[in-house]
């Protein structure tokens, strides 16, 4: 298994799924999908190269919300990031939980703290924020305004 | 058999992170697990974007005391992974020094917590105080004893001097026969085998699943360690073993830990001896738009930052994963099927810096007080007690 | 001073209470215990409960989960008792006063008796402090409103 040959495997095999391919160095690349196919991609990246799963990132840049999924071959030292932009109004996805348990918690948390939904998660419960915070507020939205009007933001000097 | 909610946490004093488990038990015996956190979210991703990524150096050296060299370690990779720019020989091998001087003192610390849990609190004391030394040593390189403060995009902030490197050097290496004697005395005691041998085993194939990382993967034999498979700062150019054990078991964490200081050592010694001359800083000024990732490995695991840049002197996003993040939700496939008194070192383990059993609390489903946080340390002691008089040791 | 205070003194149990920290104070506070700085010559003792407890040390910078726990330690505790703020978190927050998580300083929830700054204070420091309180409650010098709290 050398870079080249699972780079163009993954072109050839997701060839209709795939929207840009952007190779940024010998140890990273990122390949933009379509949401539908995230799972399909993701599952023959973890199972069939043997991959790591390290970790999602959600990032919300103003026109929609961006989720990437990080995966690491370990044997190539290779980082493949899977991109996939949902629209800001109501972001949907499938979820991953299914298919790995490293994906479970941190669905959990850009659910809570960046408003995706994943459809199919087991366990959508709130992970981080406290039970008194108000439903449909995402702290990590580029728009979040302060809610509580008895928090204090001055030192007192 | 009736099951009974065993409630841990959240408070107790020396956790990392404070967190909430629910076992439910039936008689001894632990049937699930349940796990709240957030009593420590502050909110640091947004935060960061507040920030300028200079100043966001010392906001993530604040995620995690213990870690607060990781997170800067990875944060900086990550922003020079956005220009990108390789930093100065000189820098990488101090930040490898100041990385396995942080590895040598966290592996040290949960040595000790895991001592007194299992009722060795000649351990716990004997550990703490060989950690001293090497808080002595980063405070010779570095000014402070944790928060050490010496990252920045683009190289370190304080060179080390040339007399101060034989002291540092006499003081790491004098930590090196008592590990030792302590590696020999665990491998001896029967006690300590009947208390941890095939407790709390983590199979190959659940590692893989859950992704867990560093010694609690390590020790399940997945051989992953950032380190070696994308080496970063110094850690190609000196010598040093990947520890790789089998089992799975708290006994496997425990050897992996204690060998992994003696490499710590080891890697620290040879980046002191051969430091080369030269710049320590590329002084970068200007971050274009793009986005990096730098990983790195922490004590506990590969620690994971994402630093997304739009050209200003702000991150737009920045994205951190903590190990404990991936390996906490490993408790699922350890604890479930154990007794409640192998319970408190298994949580320990995988080293996230647990100790909520000071706030522990057994109750019954009528909501009776049964056990509290002491007494389920007494009664993982006594365990050992009674272990002790059937090995007469 | 009540004979209660003056019972105190003689061998504080403190208890330790994270609301939020980065956990370099709690290994402090820790650290205290150890050989090397060893407390308890002093007759000081971490308590595994709040209701054994008289001094509370309370680090971190109290976020919206933490909170309704410390109000409910707070009101558990038996009184009269002291409570330490250690680290800058719980002095002023810090660095996260403009975290969205962390809406109150400590002072502003519990009435506090001594602070102890640094990020994370020495050991030494520490022990400066809880000596510093006991002189303070010794010379009866204790801010009115946490006399009427006790």
């Amino acid at each position: 298994m050398t870079r080249e040959s699972v780079l163009k495997d993954l072109k050839e095999r997701f060839k209709a799924d795939i929207v840009e391919v952007f190779d940024k160095s010998d140890k990273r690349v990122y390949i933009e999908i379509k949401p539908e196919s995230l799972v399909k991609i993701a599952n023959y990246i973890f199972y069939d190269l043997g991959a790591r799963f390290n970790i999602a990132s959600g990032v919300d840049i103003r026109h929609h919300i961006e989720i990437l999924y990080h995966f690491t071959i370990e044997d190539i030292n290779l980082l493949i990031s899977l991109r996939v932009r949902l629209p800001r109004e109501n972001p949907q996805i499938d979820s991953l939980a299914h298919s790995f348990e490293g994906a479970n918690w941190i669905e959990r948390e850009m659910h809570e703290l960046l408003g995706i939904k994943f459809k199919g998660h087991p366990d959508m419960r709130r992970l981080l924020l406290s039970d008194e915070w108000p439903e449909g507020v995402y702290p990590l939205r580029c728009d979040y305004k302060e809610w509580d009007k008895d928090a204090i933001r001055d030192r007192g000097v | 058999m009736a099951k009974t909610i065993v409630p841990i946490g959240p408070y107790h004093p020396l956790q990392e992170e404070p967190e909430f488990f629910m076992l439910t038990v039936e008689g001894e015996k632990v049937v699930d697990i349940d796990v709240r956190v957030g009593y420590n979210h502050r909110g640091i991703e947004k935060l960061s974007e507040m920030k300028t990524f200079d100043q966001s150096t010392f906001v993530i050296e604040r995620i995690c005391g213990i870690c607060s060299t990781s997170h800067p370690f990875a944060y900086t990779r990550a922003v020079e992974d956005v220009i990108p720019v390789e930093v100065p020989e000189r820098a990488k091998y101090i930040r490898t020094i100041i990385a396995e001087g942080e590895r040598i003192h966290s592996h040290l610390l949960w040595l000790g917590l895991a001592g007194h849990f299992l009722g060795y609190n000649t351990v716990y004391m004997w550990v703490w105080k060989l950690r001293e030394e090497i808080l002595d040593a980063m405070e010779i390189l570095s000014g402070n004893r944790n928060n050490y403060a010496m990252f920045k995009p683009g190289g370190v902030r304080r060179d080390i001097k040339a007399e101060d490197i034989p002291d540092v050097l006499k003081k790491i290496n004098s930590i090196v026969p008592t590990l030792e004697m302590l590696l020999k005395a665990i491998a001896d005691d029967p006690v300590l085998h009947a208390r941890t041998k095939g407790i709390g085993v983590l199979s190959k194939e659940e590692a893989i699943n859950f992704s867990a990382l560093g010694p609690t993967s390590r020790a399940s034999g997945v051989a992953r360690d950032v380190r070696r498979d994308s080496p970063y700062g110094a850690y190609d150019k000196v010598e040093w073993e990947m520890i790789v054990t089998e089992n799975g078991d708290v006994f496997d964490k425990v050897v992996v830990r204690i060998l992994e200081v003696l490499e710590a050592v080891k890697i620290m010694r040879q980046c002191l001896q051969n430091l080369p001359v030269g710049e320590i800083d590329l002084n970068i000024k200007d971050i274009p738009p793009g986005e990096g990732i730098g990983h790195i490995e922490a004590p506990r695991g590969e620690t994971f930052h994402y630093v997304r840049s739009d050209g200003t002197n702000r991150p737009v996003r920045h994205k951190v994963r903590a190990p404990t993040f991936m390996n906490l939700p490993t408790y699922k496939a350890t604890v479930v099927g154990e007794t409640v008194s192998d319970a408190t070192i298994i949580l320990a383990a995988i080293d996230p810096c647990y100790c909520c059993t000071e706030r522990m609390a057994v109750r019954n489903t009528k909501g009776k007080k049964l056990y509290n946080g002491e007494d389920l340390i007494k009664l993982s002691q006594r365990k050992t007690e009674r272990l002790r008089e059937k090995y007469k040791c | 001073m009540s004979l209660k205070l003056k019972a105190l003194l003689k061998s504080p149990w403190v208890f330790h209470l994270s609301t939020g920290s980065c956990n370099n104070c709690d290994i402090e506070i820790l650290d205290c215990l150890t050989p090397r700085f060893d407390i308890e010559r002093f007759g000081m003792l971490l308590a595994g409960s709040i209701k054994h407890a008289d001094v509370l040390l309370v680090t971190g910078s109290c976020n919206r989960q933490s909170v309704i726990r410390l109000k409910r330690l707070y009101e558990q505790m038996p009184k009269p008792c002291l409570v330490v703020a250690v680290g800058e978190c719980s002095l002023s927050r810090g660095m996260f006063i403009h975290s969205y998580n962390c809406p109150l300083p400590l002072d502003k929830i519990i009435p506090v008796d001594v602070y102890i700054p640094g990020c994370p204070p020495k050991p030494e420091a520490i022990i400066a402090g809880v000596v510093k309180l006991i002189e303070k409650v010794k010379k009866d010098k204790l801010s009115e409103k946490t006399k009427k709290a006790k």
